[in-house]
C-alpha cells in the first residue's frame, strides 16, 4: 500500500468533517427557528430527519417515484408532520410554559419513533445516492458525490432562509414574533400562525438533513434522539438562535469530531467536541455568535 | 350469633371450593419452561427471532404429540433490554411459575444478573447471550453449576479469523470496534488473543454506535498500511465503515468483520461493498451454502425452511441460539423427564448434539460446548456467502 501525503489526510478529515458538520448544522438550524419563534426547544427535532431518510426510502425505493418527485414529497409528509406536532402537541397545552411545551416535544418524539418502528421495523435502511456511488477521487483525496449534495443543500438551506427572514413580509412577521411576541400581535401578526409556520419549516429542513444523509450514513427508527443531541450542541456552540452561529457550531462540531477520531483516540470523539463545548460556553456563556450586542445581526 | 353461624357456612363452602379445585386440577400432564428474551427495546433485533424460534419449536414437539404424552407450556417473558425486568421475570420463573429450566436471556449483561438466582434455586439455565463469563465462574475458574449456553464465545470467532490470517500471511492488522458492549469484548479478545497467533496490532480505532461515518478512522489506518481490519461491530456501523473502506479505495487491505455481520441484509445494504470481506459464521446462518455431508447440513436446512415458511422473514444466528437452547431443554425432558437436578446433569453430560450454531460436546470443565470449528469462515463473493476452501 502507498503511503499517503500528510496534506491528504488532512483534506480527508477535513472533508468529512464538514459533512458531518452540515448535517448537525441543518439540524442545528430546525432548533433555532423555532427557538426563536417559541422560546422551546423542539426536542422531536431529530425524528424530522429520521422520518426524512425513511420517507424518502419508502417513496423513492419502495414506490418507485423519481429522486425529483419524492424529494419534494418526503418533504411536504414530513412538514405536514411538523404542523401536526404544533397543532396536536403544542397548541393545546393549557399552560404553556416553556418548561411543559418541551415536555410535550420529548412526549411527540417518542410516539413519532415509535410510530417509524411500527411502520419500518428495526432494521436500517440504504437509498441510492442522488448522483451514483462512485467516490470522486482528487490527488489522494476521495470525495463521495453524496457529500458534496450534503454541503450543497446546507448552502441552499442558509440562502433560502437569508432571503425569507430578510425579504419577505411573512419572514419578517416571524422575526418580529421572536423579538417579541406581544408587540407583534398589537401590530397585527398571526403569533399562532407564525408557530405553526415555524415548526413547519423546521420539519422540512429536518427531512432535507434526512434524505441528504441516508444514502451515506442509511436510517432507522432509532437515530434521531442522537441526531438532536448533536444539533443541540452545534446550536449551543453557535449561541442559541443565530443562524450563522447554527452553522459554524455545526461545522466546528464535526471537524472536531472528525480531526479527534483521526489524531486523537477515535474513542473519545464524542468528549473532544464537548469539552470544546464546555469551553466555549465557560468563555462565553451565550455560544459564539450569540450576544446580545450582536443580536441585529442574528439573522442572516 | 346468627353472625357466627354465617361465618361457619362460608368457611366451610370455601373450603368445599378449595377442595374442589385441588381435586380438579389435572395431575403434571405438562413440562412448563420458561424462557426470558429481549423481545422489544434497543436489542429487540436478539429476543424478536429467539422468541419466535422458541415458541415455534415447542409448537412443533406439541403437535406430534408432546413428549411421552405430555404436552410442554412455553411461558415467555420481555425484559425489554431491562437487567431489573430480567430479574424479576427470572424469579417469578422459578419461584411461582415453577418452571423445570429457562432459556435466555438474549444478553450478557441480563445473563450475569440473573445467574445467582438460578444457582440459588437450583434451577437450569440456558442462556442466549455470548460472554464467555456466563459459563466461567471468575472466583472458581469454572462454569457455575446450573448455567449453560448455547452461542459461541467471542474468542472463537477471533481465533477462527487468526486462523485465516495465518493461511492468509496476515501479520500486521488494525482493529476497528463499536463503543457498546459487543464491539468492546471483541476487542478485548482481539487484543488478547493476537500475540499467541504472532500478530501486531498496528491501530486501535473506535466508534459509537450511531456514528454516521467511519472515514476519519480509515484514513488513519490507511496511512499505517496494515495488511487487513478486524471490525467488530452490530447494526448500521458495520456496513457503513464497509462502504468507506470501498471509497477510500482501501480493498488492498483485506477486511474482516466479527459474526455479527452474519445476516444477507447486509450485504445487501452495503450496496456492493462487501464484495471479497471475510467474515466466520456459525453453519445456521449460510445453510444453503453449507455441503451436504456437513453434519449440521440437515438440522440447519430444516430449521431454515420452518422459519421462513412460518414468519417470511430470513433467519438469524440468534432464533439459532433459542433453537439449540430449546431443543437441549426438550432432548433433556425426553431422556429424564420433568426433573431439575437431572434435565441439568443430562446436558452437562450430552455430547454431539447438533445443532444450529455447532455440534455441541458438553463436560462439567465446559458449559458452552463449543470449539473455533463452530465457526465456518466465510467470503462474500457475487453477493453471497461462499465458504472459503
Amino acid at each position: 500500500m502507498e503511503s499517503f501525503a500528510f496534506s491528504h489526510q488532512l483534506l480527508q478529515f477535513m472533508v468529512t468533517g464538514l459533512t458531518v458538520g452540515a448535517i448537525y448544522a441543518m439540524v442545528a438550524i430546525g432548533f433555532n427557528i423555532i427557538y426563536n419563534v417559541t422560546e422551546v426547544l423542539n426536542l422531536a427535532q431529530g425524528e424530522f430527519v429520521m422520518l426524512g431518510g425513511l420517507v424518502m426510502v419508502f417513496i423513492h425505493v419502495s414506490l418507485g417515484l423519481p429522486l425529483v418527485i419524492a424529494f419534494a414529497a418526503t418533504v411536504l409528509v414530513v412538514t405536514v408532520v411538523g404542523v401536526l406536532l404544533d397543532r396536536l402537541a403544542i397548541r393545546p397545552v393549557r399552560q404553556p410554559t416553556v418548561m411543559a411545551l418541551i415536555i410535550a416535544t420529548v412526549a411527540a418524539s417518542m410516539i413519532i419513533k415509535g410510530g417509524a418502528m411500527l411502520i419500518w421495523g428495526k432494521n436500517p435502511y440504504d437509498l441510492p445516492a442522488f448522483s451514483g456511488r462512485e467516490p470522486i477521487v482528487v490527488g489522494g483525496l476521495v470525495l463521495q458525490s453524496q457529500y458534496l449534495w450534503v454541503i450543497g443543500f446546507l448552502v441552499i438551506i442558509a440562502i433560502a432562509l437569508a432571503l425569507f427572514f430578510n425579504r419577505t413580509i411573512l419572514g419578517k412577521a416571524m422575526r418580529a414574533c421572536a423579538d417579541n411576541g406581544d408587540a407583534a400581535r398589537l401590530v397585527g401578526i398571526n403569533v399562532r400562525q407564525m408557530v405553526l409556520l415555524a415548526f413547519g419549516v423546521s420539519a422540512a429542513i429536518g427531512a432535507v438533513a434526512g434524505i441528504t444523509l441516508t444514502p451515506i450514513a442509511l436510517m432507522d427508527y432509532d437515530r434521531g434522539a442522537m441526531l438532536a443531541i448533536k444539533g443541540f450542541a452545534a446550536a449551543i456552540l453557535g449561541g442559541l438562535g443565530s443562524f450563522p452561529g447554527a452553522i459554524l457550531g455545526g461545522v466546528i462540531l464535526g471537524l472536531i469530531e472528525s480531526f479527534g477520531a483521526g489524531f486523537l483516540m477515535s474513542g473519545y470523539k464524542d468528549a473532544y467536541a464537548l469539552i470544546v463545548l464546555l469551553l466555549v460556553l465557560f468563555v462565553r456563556p451565550s455560544g459564539i455568535l450569540g450576544s446580545m450586542a450582536v443580536a441585529r445581526f442574528k439573522r442572516f | 350469633m346468627k353472625n357466627l353461624s354465617g361465618k361457619k357456612v362460608a368457611m366451610v363452602l370455601l373450603g368445599g371450593l378449595l377442595f374442589l379445585l385441588l381435586a380438579f386440577q389435572p395431575a403434571v400432564a405438562e413440562y412448563k419452561v420458561g424462557a426470558i428474551f429481549s423481545v422489544t427495546g434497543p436489542a429487540s433485533f436478539l429476543g424478536d427471532p429467539e422468541k419466535k424460534t422458541a415458541e415455534m419449536v415447542v409448537a412443533q414437539v406439541n403437535a406430534a404429540g408432546g413428549i411421552d404424552g405430555k404436552q410442554i407450556k412455553l411461558i415467555v417473558y420481555d425484559d425489554e433490554g431491562d437487567a431489573t425486568k430480567a430479574n424479576l421475570f427470572a424469579r417469578r420463573l422459578v419461584t411461582q411459575d415453577r418452571v423445570l429450566a429457562v432459556i435466555g436471556p438474549s444478553q450478557s449483561g441480563l445473563t450475569l444478573a440473573i445467574i445467582p438466582l438460578f444457582e440459588q434455586y437450583k434451577t437450569p439455565l440456558i442462556s442466549c447471550a455470548a460472554s464467555h463469563k456466563i459459563v466461567t465462574d471468575e472466583k472458581t475458574g469454572k462454569p457455575y453449576h446450573w448455567v449453560f449456553k448455547t452461542p459461541q464465545s467471542d474468542s472463537m470467532a477471533v481465533e477462527a479469523i487468526f486462523d485465516q490470517m495465518q493461511k492468509m500471511e496476515i501479520t500486521r492488522i488494525a482493529i476497528m470496534s463499536v463503543t457498546s458492549g459487543y464491539g468492546a469484548s471483541g476487542r478485548d479478545e482481539l487484543l488478547r488473543i493476537a500475540p499467541a497467533y504472532g500478530i501486531e496490532i498496528v491501530a486501535d480505532e473506535k466508534y459509537d454506535p450511531r456514528d454516521t461515518d467511519m472515514t476519519a478512522q480509515l484514513t488513519k489506518i490507511r496511512a499505517l498500511a496494515p495488511q487487513a481490519i478486524v471490525n467488530w461491530s452490530i447494526g448500521p456501523t458495520q456496513v457503513i465503515v464497509l462502504r468507506n473502506w470501498r471509497e477510500l479505495g482501501m480493498e488492498k487491505i483485506t477486511f474482516f468483520q466479527s459474526h455479527g455481520f452474519g445476516s444477507r441484509q447486509n450485504i445487501q445494504l452495503a450496496a456492493g461493498a462487501a464484495e471479497g470481506v471475510y467474515c466466520p459464521l456459525g453453519a445456521g446462518n449460510i445453510a444453503e451454502v453449507l455441503p451436504d455431508d456437513h453434519p449440521q447440513k440437515a438440522v440447519t436446512m430444516t430449521y431454515l425452511k420452518e422459519y421462513t415458511a412460518k414468519f417470511n422473514e430470513p433467519v438469524s444466528a440468534f432464533g439459532g441460539y433459542a433453537w439449540d437452547a430449546m431443543h437441549l431443554v426438550i432432548d433433556a425432558l425426553r431422556d429424564v423427564g420433568g426433573d431439575k437436578a437431572k434435565i441439568r446433569d443430562h446436558i452437562e453430560n450430552r455430547k454431539n448434539f447438533v445443532g444450529q450454531q455447532g455440534v455441541y460436546n458438553f463436560s462439567p470443565e465446559d458449559h458452552n460446548g463449543l470449539t473455533k470449528e463452530a465457526f465456518q469462515m466465510v467470503v462474500v463473493k457475487d453477493g453471497d456467502w461462499a465458504l472459503v476452501q
